[in-house]
């Protein structure tokens, strides 16, 4: 099996980055930096294991290669709830509020933000994934002027703080977050499990689904919820990275060349890990510390995002 | 047997289905003609489930269709579109082996791919079977879809513009194996289906629509007639026998 010895590949270049990455120059206090890197790679494996998984389910859903689940406004809520909190408490509060509590209060409304918009959604008859996604960019497009507009009433060294929650950075994660996410993550897996079977058939289009007995509504209604609570977790625990998941998913498809979810949901949470990694990496031993994970994340994940689109047009 | 009683359907407020009463037999089949726009194709995506209506009620075989489960009814009644374009990296023989899925749930046994093989066979598809869906011509794919619908091996198959694409050869072809599929194995197929001459030549039945309407209904003799032909396409025709077939001639 040529799928099966991809997977094989990827896997081994997973794990052996993750060794390099925890045993690279360990000098100095073993005891401390050890178990750091240990959790730094864990939360790398979670985060960008669930933004892989729920974007090819969300690309599957709607039938689009270049949409991602940011498209829904997620991560514009994120980052509005976060500079909603300095607004309204002060920056020192978010510091002192513990990140416990922060994290919940984030997953907590975007995921209630989600089933709102999902509930709207899905009341009528004639619904439309595209209205969905629709109302997701306008909603999203409101949550960004209202971050500005309160960004720039706030104290610039609040401002300051605030910007730092704009991109993600996996270096202050609280060691207790990253389990309460591994819970999280592995129920919402759990209830995924169930309406496996059905996506390789949704990926044929509505009217087949629906031909081959698919309870298509249902099914889409569930796994929007599974793509929105993996998403929300994701941006809780590090913070936005736009373009992560449109990488890492058009990388697997190439790779794979294959309609068969079990491959390439495998395939592009590998290579989001490996592609994690590596710009940890980076952003460590090369940028020592002067740059985030998501910038580099985000400016590759843009140029290939530019080569999709010439390449699609192309195509056309 | 498929029933319709007194069905509608609107798109934000236009009529495209007004008040349609209709009863096809198990066993044959029924050409659905008429003018771009008379409603054909809402009114098979209907009795498919693919739409809702708006009002009255659509039974197959006594039972109404939105109160059978959609899993139940995947195995009774089957509906290719006319577009189709699957953006997959996916071959022929997976294409096709998604017609097991009502029966196999994803997991195919030897009977399942044995029906597969049997569909291929049908659709003349051997020699393409493990190529690329995207790399092949217009009608090749039309075929491959085809012969899913073959494989999902429904008592009812619907097909809307089933002959999109193809050159003659393969429209016979077709035309050939439906017929076969409804004299041999006793299915019922429904078609939505432009070429008169077609319709004419293969179907049992002949369901003629216009502006949402039914104009005519009944054998397929009784149908393909001058006057009839006239009053739904609003041009003349001339209906010649030839080989004991009605063959209409419409190019002035």
């Amino acid at each position: 099996m040529v799928y099966r010895r991809k997977i094989i590949v990827l896997s081994i270049i997973a794990i052996s980055l993750a060794m390099l990455y925890i045993f690279y120059d360990l000098t100095g206090n073993i005891a401390y930096i050890l178990p750091r890197r240990v959790i730094k790679v864990l939360v790398i494996m979670l985060t960008g294991g669930a933004i892989a998984f729920s974007t090819t389910i969300f690309m599957t859903i709607t039938h689009n290669r270049i949409l991602t689940p940011s498209v829904m406004g997620l991560d514009s809520l994120y980052l509005l709830i976060q500079v909603s909190i300095i607004f309204m408490f002060g920056s020192r509060s978010l510091v002192m509020m513990d990140s416990h509590l922060n994290f919940l209060l984030s997953i907590l409304f975007m995921i209630l933000f989600a089933f709102l918009i999902y509930h709207f959604l899905f009341k009528g008859e004639n619904n439309n994934i595209y209205f969905l996604l629709l109302i997701g960019i306008v909603l999203g497009t409101f949550f960004d002027s209202f971050t500005s507009f309160m960004q720039v009433l706030i104290d610039p060294n609040e401002f300051m703080v605030a910007q730092d929650r704009m991109f993600a950075s996996i270096n202050n994660v609280n060691e207790d977050l990253v389990y309460l996410s591994m819970i999280i993550i592995g129920l919402t897996i759990l209830y995924f499990l169930r309406f496996y079977r059905y996506l390789d058939v949704l990926a044929l289009g509505k009217d087949q689904a629906i031909n081959l007995g698919v309870p298509y509504d249902q099914v889409v209604k569930h796994l929007l919820i599974v793509v929105a609570i993996l998403t929300s977790v994701a941006t809780a625990l590090i913070g936005p990275i736009t373009f992560l998941g449109l990488l890492v998913v058009n990388l697997a498809y190439q790779l794979f060349k294959t309609y068969r979810h079990f491959y390439l949901i495998l395939g592009s949470m590998l290579i989001s890990v490996i592609a994690l990694i590596g710009g940890q990496f980076i952003v460590e031993k090369v940028f020592t510390f002067q740059t985030t994970i998501s910038v580099i994340i985000n400016f590759i994940g843009g140029v290939y995002f530019i080569y999709l689109l010439l390449k699609e047009n192309r195509s056309w | 047997m498929v029933t319709l009683k007194r069905v509608s359907k609107s798109f934000a407020e236009k009529k495209v289905i007004e008040d349609i009463s209709l009863t096809i037999e198990k066993g044959t089949i029924t050409s659905f003609i008429g003018p771009n726009g008379a409603g054909k194709s809402t009114l098979i995506s209907m009795i498919s489930r693919l739409l809702a209506s708006d009002s009255g009620e659509i039974t197959i075989d006594g039972k109404n269709i939105r109160k059978t489960k959609s899993d139940d009814l995947s195995k009774k009644i089957s509906i290719l579109k006319q577009s189709n374009a699957v953006n997959l990296k996916i071959t022929v023989r997976e294409l096709v082996s998604f017609g097991r899925f009502p029966h196999s749930k994803g997991r195919l046994k030897k009977e399942d791919w044995q029906k597969v093989d049997e569909a291929i066979d049908y659709m003349e598809l051997q020699d393409l079977q493990d190529r690329y869906l995207d790399e092949l011509s217009g009608g090749q794919r039309q075929r491959a879809h085809i012969a899913m619908v073959l494989a999902q091996d429904t008592e009812y198959i619907l097909l809307d513009e089933p002959l999109n694409n193809l050159d003659m050869r393969h429209a016979v072809q077709i035309m050939k194996t439906l017929r076969r599929l409804v004299d041999e194995l006793g299915k019922t197929i429904i078609l939505v289906i432009h070429d008169i001459n077609f319709a004419s030549c293969y179907s049992d039945h002949i369901v003629a629509l216009k502006d949402g309407r039914i104009v005519k209904q009944g054998r397929t003799c009784d149908v393909i007639d001058e006057c009839v032909l006239k009053d739904i396409y609003d041009m003349d025709f001339k209906v010649e026998n030839i080989n004991n077939q009605r063959i209409c001639f419409y190019f002035d």
